[in-house]
């Protein structure tokens, strides 16, 4: 990383928000700030995110959401070990919601990889006064906050504060700062035999300005990343004690359900409560734009009511749109639009012209609900003094924090955002998939009490962002000697993640092109994004390509993966830990596929038969993956198992279908889920290498329903080009191949 | 009047028969590690002990309990302690075999189903100490979105006895 941008993410980290376009210089750095603001007597922030206490005890203050991925563990490592302190004595802090701690580093890393984040995609179109306000999020997304937080502000953070603190021992001393050293949070000088614990040092040290370029450790130097560290959290979450959004209990709380409009995108008309109010422990039915809700004195008494109240929602032409109406129209769209550039390489025309021989094939797949466990709520309580309190699980704290406020009218400053745990996000809790948010800061409006809106199962699968439903069609070339000179790939839109469509194979003559795809349904961020359906489709095309070459896959993937080592290192790790090309059970076959995204590269082999039944059974998934280097050797681990099973579940059941304009599921019968008994065996093989670090909460999933889908086709000769994979049935293949 | 034991209290509330345990606990009592997920029996988020056994409580009315003992992930590890089964013994007050397992494994992700997941291991434990990969798979059908399921195998294995 060029030296200039080191400088620029370290003021970001350091001196507060809007460093994009460049107004820092005149505000308080953040450490001072955070001493003003937070800290009790006795205590300093040496940087902002760190706190030492006299007793020598460290606090790292992490400016992410903690869903299961392990960082607050992993930042608080990074920080930690380049501050040099002993594990034994950091405590670990959810950072406030405040801008203070924003952590608008995740856009900076974003803009060097790929202009924006897709979710704050509409906020960076308003203009560029709002790319300031960029800063002032605290999202977790993107598998970013290791890789960008933790690398850009987390570890500065904590060389920073180690400098200081030297440089304020060396001061007392009088010796130079080159001859003092750190180890388990004290500086010692040897020369003199003394030393200074960094609570010692702290109240002076917190007076020092932070150096902008501190020195960082190399890789040989760190003492507690790259070890696997028992994650933080993990204790509260076995004993029932970890705090979720749903299990706010601020006194005197009312609950809400609510129904929103069915059909997305349509008004309330009208409402016949019957005799509800006059029920036990019901105060009151609210009517809002495009929803309804009772409030009670408890969720169950509200939801059982609610299921009596009649509502009209008015007609907006949608009711008749379905998924065949939705394909159909896509398949419109991609024979008659010509569509935007993607990516173009070479003269595919050309090339088209002169083939020996062509294929195509046409994929699809459909809507994904995000589903998490913990099902959507919010709770607010707007106080008779124009303050307000919001408890709710969400992916962007500070975000959540502004939208409410400005819903309820009043300023961020008044407003009180109270963490939790996350019961889960894959995209549902980033930015811009407000529903119940708004629904519960406009609902508590009504009273002077505490209200907790919670969307039932049901609602939260029928009022999601979407992964949107997606067409994509194909055509390859082969000259006369049968090599592989065209690749033309058109598909519906919109494009989420720049990128995720390219392939990494040689193939001198790309045409990738995307066409409309707009409905009435609302799409956002799904795990891994547009590499979830891009992957199925590229990587199930190209094992297409590779059979009619004659090819073995995994070969054919390799010649041509020529430019790109990496993808070669983790498809070579994968297929040998998988036993590629060896023999293997009876009606056993191996699926290949590889993806790199968010900056990390993952091959995963599927090792899938067929049951007495033709259903195809996954026994293994290896995995391979090249993240440069992994902080939480083990949570990384499970965020590779992790993503694995969120991609099996989408290639095997993963449906939502659109009927009457509105969504036909409704719980987890009809949107099933992997379970003990449909989990594979699964072995994960994390390649250090000197790239920058990749992410790992979303690149284990992309590559997974390619992998299952080619297997399957080793095994019965039927290609599957539309998930899920439970809609297809298969025969017994005549001539089963090899 | 709904009567019942939970984690060896008694418990007496004006609420209605009908009303599932899931809330009860929940709302009126303030037991909070008892998790809503589907309202269904679909997916095991809300799963609690009467008289030892697991059970799916959001679809279990209080009048269906009168009388019984309930354990929930708050009282799993002091309903241990006067428990003779391996599985329920508590390797120090707060935490039985079953949970330390899921710490020394790290189990948990985002841990919202994580409650539901303990209760029903460990009930399965209690009645076979030693459960074969059927055994699980038949018996350990919640729901977890994250996919913690390699490592809940791999504490339950670590947990059998033979």
């Amino acid at each position: 990383m060029p030296i200039t941008r080191r400088r620029f993410l370290l003021s970001s980290a350091l001196v507060g928000g809007g460093v994009l376009i460049g107004y820092s210089a005149t505000r308080p750095s953040r450490h001072r700030r955070a001493n003003d603001e937070l800290a009790k007597a006795g205590e300093n922030f040496v940087t902002s995110f760190l706190k030492i206490d006299p007793d020598n005890t460290v606090t790292v203050y992490v400016p992410h959401s903690e869903m299961g991925q392990g960082v607050h563990t992993s930042l608080s490592m990074m920080a930690a070990d380049e501050l040099d302190a002993n594990w034994e004595l950091v405590n670990i802090e959810q950072a406030p919601a405040i801008d203070l701690f924003a952590n608008g580093d995740l856009v900076n890393g974003f803009a060097g990889e790929m202009g924006a984040p897709s979710f704050l995609a509409p906020l960076i179109a308003v203009s560029a006064v709002k790319i300031a306000e960029i800063g002032n999020l605290q999202t977790t997304g993107g598998s970013s906050s290791v890789r960008f937080t933790g690398e850009h502000s987390m570890r500065y953070a904590g060389a920073a504060a180690r400098d200081m603190l030297i440089q304020c021992a060396a001061n007392r001393w009088q010796v130079p700062a080159a001859e003092c050293s750190t180890a388990l949070s004290y500086v010692h000088h040897n020369a003199s035999g003394q030393s200074l614990s960094y609570g010692e040092l702290a109240a002076d040290a917190a007076l020092l300005e932070p150096s902008k370029e501190p020195t960082l450790k190399t890789r040989d130097q760190y003492n507690i990343m790259g070890k696997a560290i028992s994650r933080n959290d993990i204790p509260a979450k076995v004993d029932g004690t970890a705090p979720f959004g749903l299990d706010a209990q601020p006194e005197d709380m009312l609950y809400a359900a609510i129904r929103l409009a069915p059909v997305f995108g349509t008004k309330l008309v009208s409402v016949d409560a019957g005799d509800v109010l006059s029920r036990r422990g019901i105060k009151k039915i609210v009517e809002l734009e495009d929803s309804v809700a009772v409030v009670a004195d408890s969720y169950w008494r509200a939801k059982m009511a609610l299921a009596d109240v009649k509502t009209e929602f008015e007609k907006s032409g949608n009711e008749n749109v379905s998924s065949d109406s939705i394909f159909a129209q896509f398949d419109k769209t991609l024979a008659e639009s010509d569509g935007d550039t993607d990516r173009e390489i070479g003269d595919t025309d050309a090339a088209f012209e002169s083939a020996s021989d062509v294929i195509e094939a046409n994929y699809r797949v459909p809507y994904l609900a995000h589903a998490p466990m913990e099902p959507m709520n919010c709770t607010v309580h707007l106080h008779e003094d124009g303050t307000a309190e919001v408890w709710t699980s969400t992916q962007d704290a500070l975000g959540i924090k502004s939208r409410i406020a400005s819903i309820l009218g009043i300023a961020a400053e008044d407003t009180q955002f109270h963490h939790s745990y996350v019961g889960g996000g894959f995209g549902r809790r980033l930015p811009f998939t407000w529903n119940v948010i708004d629904h519960a800061a406009l609902i508590a409006k009504e009273f002077n009490v505490p209200v907790k809106t919670v969307l039932s199962r049901e609602d939260d699968m029928q009022q999601d962002y979407y992964r949107p439903a997606v067409a994509s069609n194909f055509k390859a070339a082969f000259d006369s000697s049968g090599l592989v000179r065209a690749w033309q790939n058109r598909f519906t839109g919109p494009i989420q993640t720049p990128g995720a469509s390219h392939i990494p194979y040689a193939i001198d003559n790309q045409s990738i092109r995307v066409v409309d795809g707009e409905t009435h349904i609302p799409i956002a961020a799904w795990r891994s994004v547009d590499h979830s359906q891009q992957t199925f489709f590229t990587e199930s095309f190209i094992d297409e390509v590779a059979h009619r070459a004659g090819k073995n896959p995994y070969q054919f993937r390799m010649d041509l993966l020529h430019e790109h080592p990496r993808h070669q290192r983790v498809l070579k790790t994968a297929a040998e830990a998988a036993g590629y090309g060896r023999d293997l059970p009876e009606g056993h076959a191996l699926g290949i596929a590889v993806q790199e995204s968010f900056g990390s590269v993952v091959a995963e082999i599927a090792e899938v038969s067929m049951d007495e039944n033709m259903r195809p059974v996954v026994h293994k998934v290896t995995c391979a993956i090249d993240c440069g280097f992994a902080v939480n050797p083990d949570t990384a681990a499970a965020q590779i198992e992790s993503g694995i099973i969120f991609g099996l579940t989408a290639a095997m059941y993963g449906e939502i279908t659109i009927e009457g304009g509105r969504v036909a599921q409704n719980n987890f019968p009809d949107y099933e889920m992997v379970r003990m008994a449909t989990t594979p065996e699964i072995d994960v093989h994390i390649l250090e290498s000197d790239n920058t670090l990749g992410g790992f909460g979303e690149p284990a999933t992309p590559p997974l329903a390619a992998a299952v889908t080619n297997a399957i086709y080793i095994l019965t000769g039927q290609r599957v080009r539309e998930l899920p994979i439970k809609n297809h049935n298969f025969n017994k293949p005549s001539l089963a191949k090899a | 009047m709904a009567n019942f034991k939970v984690n060896g209290q008694d418990k007496t509330l004006d609420i209605e028969p009908d009303m599932p345990l899931l809330w009860a606990l929940r709302d009126e009592l303030g037991l909070t590690g008892t998790k809503f997920g589907c309202g269904i029996a679909a997916c095991g988020a809300c799963t609690v002990h009467i008289n030892g056994i697991a059970v799916r409580s959001c679809i279990t009315p209080v009048s269906a309990i009168e009388g019984q003992e309930i354990t929930t992930i708050e009282g799993l590890a002091s309903a241990a302690a006067g428990s003779k089964t391996s599985s329920y013994e508590p390797i120090n007050p707060t935490l039985t075999a079953v949970q330390q397992a899921w710490i020394d494994h790290q189990v948990p992700q985002c841990g919202y189903c994580q409650s539901g997941m303990i209760m029903a291991v460990s009930s399965l434990l209690a009645q076979n100490p030693n459960p074969s990969d059927e055994d699980i798979d038949s018996s350990i059908t919640n729901v977890c979105r994250c996919g913690s399921y390699p490592r809940v195998r791999r504490a339950i294995r670590s947990l059998a006895t033979a």
